[in-house]
């Protein structure tokens, strides 16, 4: 079909349309700062509320509960926020953005990738706000700066992998109240059944059994071993089969979404 | 292909499941006019214009753009044409300049080129004390004016208009209305759908009327009036309590009843034949009438007459 052919700008549009829409992703926070301060301060007080009430009561062997959970809060921090991916989309298609985009000789895809990359972005920056008033509550990556910037492109990865799966969903449902329901609504039970806060052997067997496997667990258990500095094992292949199995599924998903989305 | 043709439409059907939104549609619009798309709500004008506009594929028959097919060469056409679609798709969290600069660079225009064109368009739909606020602050008439000079900013041959005036006050409709004028003495070929007669007169040069996805008129606004006759008699009875007696008394000559203006009109036909007829059977049924008056037919009974009792917007 004669929309397939590439014309020579083609890459170079391809590029200018992504960086175009990332930097009108990026604005969106920028002008509802609400959006962000709300992703920051709800981690910061799972923190606060973590690592002074129920840490003490919370045995994590050979590591200080702080050290323990920092690393878990960062992935919780990129899940909770790639429901935004979602809602962001699911406000175009509402509001008639969606219909516009199509209509204009655009990248089809830069609608899709720049909300996405926006949203790593913004997780990096709310990562880094983290990591910074974790140090101040006695958080040390002990295992060094490499490891620990290893750990959080790790995350930001995952991150970037979840806000697709928000994207199919917002893309999805249509609506942005019901695409922040619909976003959150799975996660939430999944990211207490992981390695997030507790040590998963203290669950019961069957849902141990869950969380060993979760993508969650994998990947938190390989970010913690990286930014505390223990061995890492076998989680960090299996945390990137999850990545990029979601990434692939999920990004096929949403552009079959995209195309037929009116 | 360069004709005076710029959109011809051929023969095109879209069904949603068993809802038949466009059966068999088609029509054609010279370059550099104005044609109104006209017809009740769900009768097929939205997805005509979507079709046209690349975001839907049609189920049969084609559309061109500048001889272009619109289903095959989708790209082709999208940099050919502008859309203003049935809501104000402005970014909010966005300014005005923003806005316009961001279409701009999605038709892939060099960024000098989109800072002058945006400049410039904002001057033209007055939005210049606007430019640096987010567009969360603007009322109905700017976004939607915001809307439309989006839509030209890479200076297509073709503006597709869905219900532009649609919410607007009076004032802001007309503002706009002067301004689709300016676009097409300047060669712009205009298509906008409306639910609004009086719009359809006023701006349009050819109007196709569509009902439940088909077409059941065309042609200039003019050629519409006199499809049904040479002209109404709109009789005004004294006491609204004898509208009825008056609509049985005419009965013959199909009246329309306004009950609550006390008004009964009926196309007349056969001129003072009628008129005589019509006043020995009000004086035979013994009503009191304080006028009566020949007149020609408006676009809104134009419109009753072709879709029966689809009756667009109430007056």
């Amino acid at each position: 079909m004669a929309q397939g052919h590439i014309a020579p700008q083609g890459l170079k549009w391809v590029i200018s349309d992504t960086i175009a829409m990332t930097w009108r992703g990026l604005l969106r926070y920028v002008r509802m700062p609400q959006l962000l301060i709300f992703s920051t301060i709800q981690p910061i007080l799972f923190l606060l509320l973590f690592a002074y009430v129920f840490g003490g009561a919370i045995q994590t062997p050979g590591l200080n509960y702080i050290n323990f959970l920092v690393p878990g809060i960062l992935v919780q921090v990129v899940i909770f926020g790639s429901v935004q991916t979602g809602v962001g989309l699911a406000e175009d298609l509402g509001k008639g953005m969606i219909d516009r985009f199509r209509s204009l000789p655009m990248a089809r895809s830069a609608v899709l990738t720049g909300r996405t990359l926006a949203d790593l972005v913004r997780n990096i920056f709310v990562m880094i706000l983290m990591i910074a008033v974790a140090g101040i509550m006695g958080f040390r990556a002990e295992g060094g700066f490499f490891r620990l910037v290893l750990a959080l492109g790790m995350i930001a990865l995952f991150g970037f992998a979840f806000s697709w799966i928000s994207a199919a969903i917002g893309l999805s449902v249509r609506n942005s109240e019901t695409a922040q329901v619909a976003g959150f609504i799975w996660v939430f039970p999944l990211v207490f059944a992981s390695s997030i806060f507790v040590p998963i052997d203290t669950m019961p067997g069957w849902l141990e059994a869950f969380a060993k496997i979760s993508p969650i667990t994998v990947t938190v258990n390989s970010v913690r071993a990286l930014m505390v500095g223990t061995p890492i094992g076998d989680n960090w292949w299996q945390s990137l089969i999850w990545i990029f199995g979601i990434l692939i599924d999920f990004s096929m998903l949403s552009v079959l979404q995209y195309r037929r989305a009116r | 292909m360069e004709s005076n043709i710029i959109i011809s439409v051929e023969d095109i059907y879209k069904s949603y499941g068993n809802v038949h939104a466009l059966e068999g549609v088609s029509f054609q619009v010279p370059r550099g006019s104005i044609l109104g798309l006209l017809g009740p709500n769900g009768a097929g004008k939205t997805t005509l214009v979507n079709i046209l506009t690349t975001l839907l594929k049609p189920d049969k028959g084609r559309a061109l753009i500048s001889g272009i097919d619109v289903a095959r060469q989708p790209s082709k056409v999208r940099s050919r044409i502008g859309l203003a679609g049935q809501f104000a798709a402005v970014d909010e969290n966005l300014t005005g300049k923003e806005n316009l600069e961001l279409v701009g660079t999605l038709y892939h225009l060099p960024r000098a080129e989109v800072r002058v064109r945006a400049r410039r368009l904002l001057e033209e739909f007055s939005l210049t004390d606007a430019v640096n606020r987010k567009t969360k602050t603007y009322s109905g008439g700017m976004r939607r004016r915001l809307d439309v000079a989006s839509s030209l900013i890479g200076e297509p041959e073709i503006l597709f208009l869905d219900e532009p005036t649609t919410g607007l006050d009076p004032k802001s409709r007309l503002e706009l209305w002067e301004t689709i004028e300016g676009l097409v003495r300047k060669g712009t070929t205009v298509l906008l759908t409306t639910q609004y007669l009086e719009e359809a007169d006023y701006l349009t040069d050819r109007i196709v009327i569509i009902d439940q996805g088909k077409v059941v008129a065309q042609g200039t606004s003019k050629e519409l009036k006199s499809t049904i006759g040479g002209g109404v008699l709109e009789i005004h009875v004294a006491d609204k309590q004898h509208v009825v007696a008056l609509v049985e008394a005419l009965n013959v000559f199909g009246p329309h009843a306004d009950f609550a203006l006390g008004i009964v009109t009926i196309p007349v036909k056969e001129g003072t034949k009628t008129l005589s007829e019509t006043i020995r059977k009000i004086d035979a049924a013994n009503i009191e009438i304080s006028d009566i008056e020949l007149r020609k037919p408006t676009l809104d009974e134009v419109f009753l007459e072709l879709t029966g009792n689809n009756r667009p917007v109430p007056k």
